[in-house]
């Protein structure tokens, strides 16, 4: 009986201690900063909201980026999708820096005029991390590769 | 707020080919992540958020542009020429501002 009675107690305690550290970590973040990370997705949510909860197989999706970025503000990549050299069939490519604080790069949208499932562009890199690319084929099969990015010189805010 | 875009394409190309669109435009891309150095305060993020391409009124082409595409966004395509025809480019920021630009495109 007095080891319940203990037991009950000391829960209340752990409770009342981790409410007042939720209190103070919350009037320490500045709070536009917080406010701006509130609004970016994490990994899997962006992942989520670009193929919902498809499971992409790693392969067909050809990633080219620099293996050291010396400016992460502009990091030139081009992703390429094999696809027996038929482009119709991929329907998109999200493109996503998993460490971002906005995950999200870009997401390049395929028409049957394509000719070639292949993208370049230049993309923000903050920190060293893996940038993962995903392709949505139109017959619903998800495919994906990635590569990690050395970056010397963070490009997210400096 | 946009300005100067450029595009590349080849001078002229055979139907059938495929070749390959470069386009450019000059746009800071702010993330929204960035502090002013004098208030220290974030300075409001302002990208373009859509790039559309289009041949002869068809969409060729489409992309969705979030923070982390670098400022003075840079896309290149390809596009199987159908035959010759005129281009259209429209980007649009988060406001609803679109920028656009034509380009012809001859077949040999």
């Amino acid at each position: 009986m007095t080891a319940r009675l203990h037991r009950t107690v000391v829960d209340r305690r752990e409770v009342m201690v981790g409410a007042s550290f939720a209190a103070i970590a919350a009037l320490l973040y500045p709070l536009p900063a917080f406010a701006q990370e509130a609004q970016s997705p994490t990994m899997p949510e962006a992942l989520e909201a670009a193929i919902g909860d498809a499971k992409p197989i790693e392969g067909k999706v050809k990633i080219d980026l620099p293996e050291v970025a010396e400016n992460g503000n502009t990091v030139p990549f081009s992703i390429s999708v094999e696809d027996d050299g038929a482009a119709n069939k991929v329907k998109a490519v999200h493109v996503f820096a998993t460490k971002n604080p906005n995950p999200n790069v870009a997401s390049f949208y395929f028409s049957p005029r394509s000719g070639k499932a292949q993208v370049s562009s230049r993309m923000r890199l903050g920190t060293t991390q893996e940038v993962l690319a995903v392709a949505e084929l139109t017959d619903g099969s998800f495919y994906m590769g990635k590569q990690i990015v050395k970056v010397t010189i963070g490009g997210c805010g400096g | 707020m946009a300005s100067k875009p450029r595009i590349k394409i080849p001078s002229s190309a055979k139907v059938g080919e495929v070749i390959e669109v470069k386009t450019l435009i000059t746009h800071k891309m702010e993330t929204g992540f960035r502090k002013d150095a004098k208030s220290g305060k974030f300075v409001p993020r302002d990208i373009i958020t859509s790039f559309v391409a289009k041949f002869n009124g068809e969409e060729v082409f489409r992309t969705t542009l979030h923070p982390a595409v670098s400022a003075n966004p840079y896309i290149s395509f390809f596009m199987t020429v159908p035959g010759a025809g005129e281009f259209e480019f429209i980007w649009t920021d988060e406001k609803g501002e679109t920028w656009s630009v034509k380009e012809q495109l001859a077949v040999s």
